[in-house]
Order: C-alpha cells, then structure tokens, then sequence
C-alpha cells in the first residue's frame, strides 16, 4: 500500500527525508488527514506506527492547490496581491506587503512615511491576532479546550480593528504598491490603544493559564527536538527555527519599511524542543505589541499613497523581496518581461520548509507527540499547498 | 430526618398483602428496573446539560440557551436527534460484536447502580459485599469498550480501545486500594454500614489525612477510568478523532455517550458514599444545635449534593488540563499514584488498627 502511494504525486516529498519509509511485519500504517481535527486543514500525513511510537511520518500535499503562482503569471501586478491573501490567510497582511516591496523595487518608487508606519502597524497586529490563534490552536491540540475561546475573544479585537479600516476580517488586500489603500479608519488610533491595554492583562492571563501548567509543560518539553543544524538544512525559518536558536527575523537582518528604526528584541531560544517554539511564540506576542507601541503615538501625516501609473510594468529583470510573516520567511521572486503581466512568480512560503522538518521530529515519539508538534510548526495549509 | 424508607416500606407492604409473594417480588423487580431506566434517563439529560454550561461559564460563552428555558430542553432534542439517525455499521465491521458493545457498555453501568444508597431507606440492592461489587462489576466496562474498538475494524477505533484497556487496568489499581483504605476505617463492605459509620462525621474528616490523601487518588484515578480530560487518552479528539466509538452514530453513540455521563455519576457517588459520608448530613462533634438543622435538610439532597459538588469537579478538570500522553499517563500511575496508594493503605491500617481516627 505504501509503495503505491509513494510514486507519483508522493516523490515530491519524499526526496527531502534522509530515509524512505520502511513497513514491517506488525506495523500500522495510519492515514492522518486529509480530513482530521488537528492538521488544521487538508493536511495528509502518513504515518507509520509500531504500536503507539511514530515510525515514519509522510506528509502528502496537494489537496488545496489553487495553482495560485500560475494564476499570478496572467494577473497584472495591482492585480495578483489579491490572490496572495488567499495564501497565509492568517497573515494576509503580510504577503501582500511583500508582493508590495517587491514590485516596489521593480518600479524603483519609494513610499511615504505614513503608509510605511501603517504598513508596519498592520503588519505587527496580524502578527499578534496569528500568534493568538496558534496559541488556541495548538492548546487544543494537547487537549485544553479552554484556552481556544479566550484566545479568540482578543483576535476578535483585532479584526473589528481591520474591518473598520481595510473593510475585511480576514482577506483583507490592504497594502498595494504605492502605499496602502485606504487611510487609516479616525478609530484606528483609540481602538488600537484600548487593544493594547486590554491584551496587555489578557497575555499574562494566557501564561497563567498554560504556559506554568505541568502537565502542558511535560507534554511540550524534550518533545520534537530540532538542533540548530537540522533548522538550517531543513530551510526552517521563523519561529520554528528561531527556537532552535537560528537568527533569521527579517525585520532584524534585513529591515525593510521602517523595522531599522525600531527598538525591538529578536526572540532566540536554544531548547530548540516544541516548549522553545511555544516561549518563542509567546515572546514575540510582548516584542509586536511593544512595537505596536512605539508607533501608534508616532504616525507621520502626509499621504497614504504614492501616485503611480495606472497600469504597472515591471522592467525586464528579476526581483526578490522578503518579509517575515508569523510562520517566518516568505520571499516574491518575480521575473518580468517587461509586460503588464509577471512572467513568473514564485512564492518561498515558510510553512513548506518547516513542514518537511516534521518526519525529523516526529520519528519515535508518541502520537500525541505529533500533534504536538504540529500545533507548534504553526501550519497553514494553504500556504504549504499555495 | 425526612426519609424515602416509609414510602418503600409501604409500597412494599402493599404489594405482599394484595398479591402472591412471588407476583410482589416480580412486580417489585419491574418497579426498580423502570425507576432504573428513568432514572438513567433523567441523569444522561442533566448531566450533559450541565456539562455544556459548565464548560460554557469557563469559555466565556453561554452554551445552549435557544431550546425551552435557558436551553434546558436541548438534550431532549439532541435525543431526538440522534433516535432518528440511521446507526451504521461499516463495511468489515464485525457486526454481531459493533452493536453488542454499547449494551455491554451500558449494562455494566446500570448494575453498579444497585448498591447506591441514594436516600436513607432508599437503596436498590445493599449487597453485604457492596464496595467488592462495585469495583468488581464496573471493570466489565473495558470489555465492552475493547469489543467495540476491535470490531469497528478502523485503526483510529483499535487505538483508542487499547489506550483505554491499559489506562483503565492500571488505574482500577489505585481506585481500588483508595476504596480498601475506606474499607479498612469502616470494618465493613456493606454501603449501608459505611454510611452508618460516618454518622458522627465524614471519613474524609475523620481519617487526618491518609484519608484526604485516599480522596485525592480516588478523583485522579475515576477520572481516568471514566475516560475523562486529562485522561480522555481513549477518545483524544486531536489525536484519534473519537477513540473507540469513531464508527458508531445514531443511537448506539449515544448509548455510549449515555454510559459515560452515568459512569461518571455512578463514581462521584460512590466517592461521595465512602468519603463524604453518602446521604449522611454534616455533623459536627457535640454542636447538638447545629447538627439538628442539618438534620432537617433531606438525605437525598445530602446525597445529591455531595455526588453533583464531584461532578462538577470532574468537569472542572475537563475544561483546564491539557491531556496526557500515554506514557505519561502509565506513569503516573504506576510510578506515583500505586506506592503512594500503597503506603496510605499501610498507614490507614495503623491508624484503623491503633484507633487514632476520631
């Protein structure tokens, strides 16, 4: 059975792990997915066990490929950002401002000051309402229902924040090349404000109510080991291998909008076990609301918009930018023509290079252990599938 | 102290004036059973009822409130619901053994309601071995939990099963020995005895604190074995979909579903025969004054009470820990909570032995 599923679709997976699985007499072999609770998605593992020990883990993808690179390649460039929401969904913001500086650079525009700080504003609060739904997530995964609810009372917070100003919750295409697209919502400032003061206890009620818990802890710690080596050579980025104690922020290593001016702290751990992830994660919830912070009170005037063309041609060239999402790296390779139309288009999503860790992490622990490590990889599906 | 015994005495002596002893004793054996079946009826509606608000108070939401008031009504429905689903049978499923299961499941949990005494005078059965029944017929339930596990023929199911017969065979261990140290300070196995012997104050009181730390194994181990969060290895929503009863729907799930609310029922109340005294109300050493209100307070409420505040406790649980991983889970078990059990055993037999009890 397994060698009828390692052929075709399969191969573009399995050459990344260092061994093909090997079933023996007595093993189970299970399907997880793609239908499952805690894959989060259309996720297809397959796993091998012996007895309840994890032999081998396979993930199968392809369940929700919309082919959205090759949908770029016929979109203008204004056009193809409203796509890449489709992709992170959990940090839409954020993709499409890396499409935005990428085409930016093409064009050789620079943007104004205010619609660089609002750029950087939405970026760091879909940040926080992504790591608060990973939080939920993920204790739902090691079993506290709880935890799920409170954190989805604050991201609501969040999203009434991104309605009023982008006029959506969860796509939101806000940032385009040039600037943004709307200004910013007069509430924008006092809502935002009343969110940091309300989140500020809700974090430390979220610590209390996970992070010392023992049986939380003894669920997380020694779990899904990933050395520092392993989280460069399997292309881990974000938190994932920040918790290995790999530096790769983005914002700190090549800052891009106004992230070179900010104080903040580039969260490192060296465990490099799923607890690492977790404290990385929540860590980083405290840095985006201190940026939050700084920039709120500081937003220059002026406009929120740079006039550019009404249709964009990108020179004859290729163009890359980065950005760090919630779940870590997300590059926009672009090769123009010269056209209206990219010729290619070509996403790094953070979520494949993290996921394609997971067979290393797994093998010989528990199931529950990969649940686990799952809720701490942070996978959206879409963004692994594009 | 109002009491249920002369409603019972009377019915009883009705019954054997009007009609041949052996007719009475079957008309008495058919009016038990249906006060039996109403009985698990009426639990399974309020306990997941309460389940639901309770967790709805720690999740910051209101939990049902559309069906009749304040939505107490919406287990009515969800029965009515599910009575009306088609109960499948997966292909490759051993068919005699997949619908066998959930009235194994379900009988085992109806016998041991027999020897709980409910109310002063109100106990179905009170077996002279009444605490050796219970611990005796409730591990039948694995049984059925395995059968069903195994003859769901789906790797989900079969995991579950044997996550719940390694969890429950272990923790039957400490639940036991917790039981035994009760046994030990009472002398007796009779239910109706421990409770007599509770009539000048609670065991969980009176026996210093081997007896506290008695209590506290006895709610870690029941919640294991009644497949509760953080123990519910056998169900793991996020691991294995649903454990042993992934293939069931209908009303063959909800006879499951049912088991498990009456299981939890039937362990608060044998928690709360053996540490908090069953229907005993609460006395306090020679305040005469206080102890004749608490008198006047029904023994079914006492009962009730006592049996709910455990409950309510087991779902408290439910709703705040993460769950356990297996190993973790054998563990606990056989590294932490059997010695301890086992050196409390020890203690509270010195103490029963040398009369250092109140």
């Amino acid at each position: 059975m397994l060698k009828i599923l390692n052929t075709n679709h399969s191969q573009l997976t399995t050459h990344m792990f260092e061994e093909v699985a090997t079933t023996t007499e007595g093993d189970l072999v299970i399907n997880v997915g793609p239908q499952h609770p805690s894959t989060h998605g259309v996720l297809h593992l397959l796993i091998t066990l012996s007895g309840e020990t994890i032999k081998n883990v396979e993930p199968h993808l392809g369940y929700i490929h919309r082919s959205i690179e090759k949908m770029c390649e016929s979109l203008s460039y204004r056009q193809f950002i409203y796509v890449t929401s489709r992709m992170d969904y959990l940090s839409s913001h954020i993709n499409n401002h890396g499409c935005a500086l990428c085409v930016e650079k093409g064009l050789q525009i620079e943007i104004t000051p205010r619609a660089r700080v609002i750029r950087v504003l939405m970026d760091e609060l879909t940040r926080l309402a992504s790591h608060q739904l990973w939080w939920g997530a993920m204790a739902m995964d090691v079993g506290a229902l709880t935890p799920f609810f409170h954190a989805f009372r604050e991201r609501e917070a969040i999203n009434d924040i991104m309605e009023e100003t982008c006029g959506a919750r969860l796509t939101m295409n806000y940032i385009v090349p040039g600037g943004v697209m709307f200004d910013l919502h007069p509430n924008f400032q006092n809502r935002v404000k009343e969110f940091i003061r309300f989140f500020k206890t809700k974090i430390d009620e979220y610590d209390d109510l996970v992070t010392g818990n023992i049986i939380f802890q003894s669920r997380m710690k020694r779990v899904g080991y990933l050395s520092k080596e392993d989280a460069i050579s399997y292309g881990c980025t974000g938190p994932t291998a920040r918790a290995s104690g790999v530096s790769c922020d983005i914002r700190k290593l090549y800052p891009y909008e106004v992230y070179g001016n900010l104080k903040f702290d580039e969260i490192i751990e060296t465990g490099g076990d799923c607890f690492s992830r977790y404290l990385v994660r929540m860590q980083e919830m405290r840095q985006s609301l201190s940026i939050i912070e700084q920039l709120i009170d500081n937003i220059p005037d002026g406009e929120f918009q740079t006039k550019t063309k009404a249709v964009l041609k990108l020179p004859k060239g290729e163009f890359y930018s980065r950005v760090e999402t919630a779940r870590g790296e997300f590059g926009v390779y672009i090769i123009s023509e010269g056209g209206t139309t990219p010729y290619r288009i070509k996403f790094r999503s953070p979520g494949f290079s993290n996921l394609s860790a997971l067979n290393h992490m797994a093998k010989g622990h528990k199931i529950g252990d990969l649940v686990a490590i799952m809720g701490t990889l942070d996978l959206v599906i879409p963004d692994i599938d594009r | 102290m109002f009491s249920l015994e002369g409603i019972t005495k009377s019915i009883d002596r009705w019954l054997n004036s009007t009609f041949h002893p052996t007719l009475a004793l079957l008309l008495e054996f058919l009016i038990v059973g249906l006060c039996a079946i109403t009985l698990f009826a009426v639990l399974g509606l309020v306990l997941v009822l309460m389940e639901r608000k309770v967790s709805a108070y720690m999740q910051i939401r209101r939990g049902p409130n559309r069906v009749g008031p304040g939505g107490s009504l919406q287990t009515v429905a969800d029965t009515i619901k599910l009575t009306m689903k088609e109960g499948l049978t997966p292909d490759g499923a051993d068919k005699f053994l997949f619908n066998l299961a959930p009235f194994v499941v379900l009988t085992v949990a109806m016998l041991v309601l027999a020897p709980i005494a409910f109310a002063k005078g109100f106990q179905l059965w009170d077996i002279n071995i009444g605490v050796l029944y219970i611990s005796a017929v409730s591990s039948v339930s694995i049984i059925g939990i395995l059968m069903a596990g195994w003859a769901s023929n789906n790797k989900y199911s079969l995991l579950g099963a044997m996550r719940s017969g390694a969890q429950i065979v272990s923790y039957e261990l400490s639940a036991g020995l917790s039981i035994i140290s009760m046994v030990v300070l009472t002398g007796s196995l009779q239910i109706s005895d421990i409770i007599a012997s509770q009539q000048n104050g609670w065991w969980i009181f009176k026996g210093h604190i081997p007896a506290i730390i008695a209590f506290v194994i006895f709610i870690i181990a029941v919640t294991a074995e009644t497949n509760r969060a953080p123990f519910d290895l056998a169900e793991a929503e996020s691991e294995l979909t649903a454990g042993f009863h992934t293939e069931y729907s209908g009303m063959k799930f909800a006879l499951f579903f049912l088991a498990e609310y009456v299981n939890i029922f039937i362990v608060c109340a044998i928690g709360a025969t053996l540490f908090f005294g069953g229907w005993m109300p609460l006395h306090i050493g020679n305040w005469t004054g206080f102890n004749h209100i608490m008198d006047y307070i029904p023994s079914s409420i006492w009962f009730l009470g006592k049996t709910f505040f455990l409950i309510f406790l087991i779902m408290w649980f439910r709703w705040t820990f993460p769950r356990l991983r297996i190993d973790q889970l054998l563990n606990l078990e056989w590294k932490y909570l059997f010695p301890i059990s086992m050196f409390n055993l020890l203690l509270i037999t010195v103490m029963a032995i040398m009369g250092w009890h109140f």
